[in-house]
């Protein structure tokens, strides 16, 4: 990617029809740490790579419960990530005030969508740097969603996004035909093999990833630290060794830099009690 | 030249009334389930009692469309508060947020008259009770609604001390235990649909303790 002189503005076109704006906020996307989402006929498992500023910072939130029946995980600016949490809880809010029902999550990312695309024709404005990983269920089954910047939406069977994510992409690729009809344990156990894959040799422990589920009759939540611990120790000793792949990326410095983590964000420490709405 | 009168009321009546009293470690709270308009009953079960929060409980006679727009605009901003606080909100602060909820239509009340009641932060029960525009008070025990007339003199006369330098406004609980608690407001829910025209049916009673929210029901008058 390469500086040109139609990257200035969001407004300006380039001659071959491209907005740069837009593809270096899918870029700052592929900066953050990953994350990855699974989805079988009845559950969807989010999951996502901590990352901490330093070992004296708390590491920053990238899951987000929407509502009982709507989670996300974002890669990227966590503080955009945040904001578009905030207003999708607040359009579930409003949804289920007006119909007493849940909001359909085909609706909400589209509604995110178009909010994404305001700011790619706006000159006051400038995209949003999160990727997010929308999971939801809702009358027509288990769904997940990927929103990224440019306003576009799909909807996939299982993605990864995020640095590392290619890693991540491989082996669900290799995977994904089974996952409608796995059980809710053996998708978690697939999404914590998933970001094993994206740490490319670091070990996995449960403190540098964050795991949660939402599912028919299994409101989202995220599980708690020991519960991941333990799925982690069990195949830990089952499969063989992983020896050590190739060397960490140079995106491993870019990560750290791009995302503007804040303690403040987690609204107190992050391993109180059971809380009902997040970790 | 006479005054204009409205020939048209946003309000309707639907009658009932609640009650709720608090203990050391407990809170119960209770209203009958009679809906009526004018001299109509519309149905003999219909709850007043709606649960904002794991350990509050809200109870509130007059209205019934009001007081359901009320229970919704509550559920609502609850759900913000644990969106931002990861946690459910206490019975002194739902009592705030009611108040304040209450106020904002000062101009246009909502005509339900509430009286809430849970446990607070330490596990004490505590009620709540409210006129229309959001004016509060902790209390040890309350009474709300048509019958309120007829069942707060006999709650004075079981729960007051009958002097103030006795047991003095700020001990706002009463010396029950639950069990008593709950039998007294049987007593006076009878009482109350013997002359109460809008109160009978049956009563629903929710009490709040450590354990949790349950609920019982007993049959009243039907007439």
């Amino acid at each position: 990617m390469f500086r040109n002189q139609y990257d200035t503005d969001v407004t300006t076109w380039s001659p071959a029809g491209r907005l740069f704006q837009v593809e270096y906020a899918m870029e700052a996307m592929k900066q953050g740490s990953a994350a990855i989402g699974l989805r079988s006929k009845t559950h969807v498992v989010l999951g996502c790579v901590n990352k901490a500023n330093s070992e004296l910072s708390s590491h920053q939130k990238k899951i987000f419960k929407v509502d009982d029946h709507i989670g996300l995980a974002i890669a990227g600016l966590t503080a955009d990530g945040r904001v578009l949490s905030r207003y999708m809880r607040n359009e579930c809010i409003n949804y289920n005030f007006t119909y007493e029902s849940p909001l359909p999550v085909g609706r909400l990312v589209v509604q995110l969508a178009d909010k994404a695309q305001v700011c790619t024709q706006r000159s006051w404005k400038r995209p949003y740097g999160v990727g997010l990983l929308v999971a939801g269920l809702d009358e027509s089954g288990a769904h997940l969603y990927y929103n990224c910047p440019s306003g576009n939406y799909f909807e996939y069977q299982a993605f990864a996004i995020g640095s590392r994510s290619q890693a991540a992409k491989t082996y669900l690729e290799r995977r994904f035909e089974n996952f409608t009809d796995s059980s809710r344990d053996d998708l978690v156990k697939d999404a914590i093999t998933a970001i094993r894959e994206t740490l490319q040799g670091e070990t996995l422990k449960s403190s540098i990833c964050t795991i949660a589920v939402v599912g028919v009759g299994e409101p989202f939540h995220i599980l708690d630290q020991g519960t991941v611990q333990q799925i982690i120790d069990t195949f830990e000793i089952a499969a063989e060794q992983e020896g050590p792949a190739a060397e960490p990326d140079a995106a491993t410095g870019r990560d750290t830099a791009a995302e503007q983590g804040t303690a403040a964000d987690q609204g107190g420490s992050t391993d109180e009690g059971v809380a009902p709405m997040d970790i | 030249m006479t005054k204009q009168q409205a020939n048209w009321s946003p309000y309707d009546n639907n009658g009932g009334s609640c009650v709720a009293i608090a203990g050391a470690d407990y809170c119960v709270i209770a209203a009958d389930t009679r809906m009526s308009t004018g001299y109509n009953i519309l149905t003999r079960e219909y709850s007043k009692i709606c649960k904002l929060a794991d350990k509050c409980v809200m109870a509130s006679s007059g209205f019934q469309a009001d007081v359901k727009a009320l229970q919704k605009q509550l559920a609502a901003r609850h759900l913000i508060y644990q969106h931002q606080h990861n946690k459910q909100m206490s019975c002194p602060a739902m009592a705030q947020l009611l108040s304040n909820t209450l106020y904002y239509k000062r101009f246009f009340p909502y005509y339900s008259f509430n009286v809430l009641g849970g446990l607070d932060n330490e596990g004490k029960g505590c009620v709540f009770t409210y006129d229309a525009v959001g004016s509060y008070e902790k209390v040890g025990y309350s009474s709300q609604g048509s019958g309120s007339t007829l069942i707060t003199p006999f709650l004075d006369n079981q729960l007051k001390s009958p002097s103030p330098l006795l047991l003095s406004v700020q001990d706002a609980v009463t010396p029950l235990v639950e069990a008593e608690a709950i039998d007294l407001v049987k007593t006076v829910f009878a009482s109350a649909s013997e002359r109460d025209i809008y109160t009978g049916d049956k009563i629903e009673i929710v009490v709040v303790n450590a354990t949790g929210i349950r609920r019982e029901y007993m049959e009243l008058r039907k007439d």
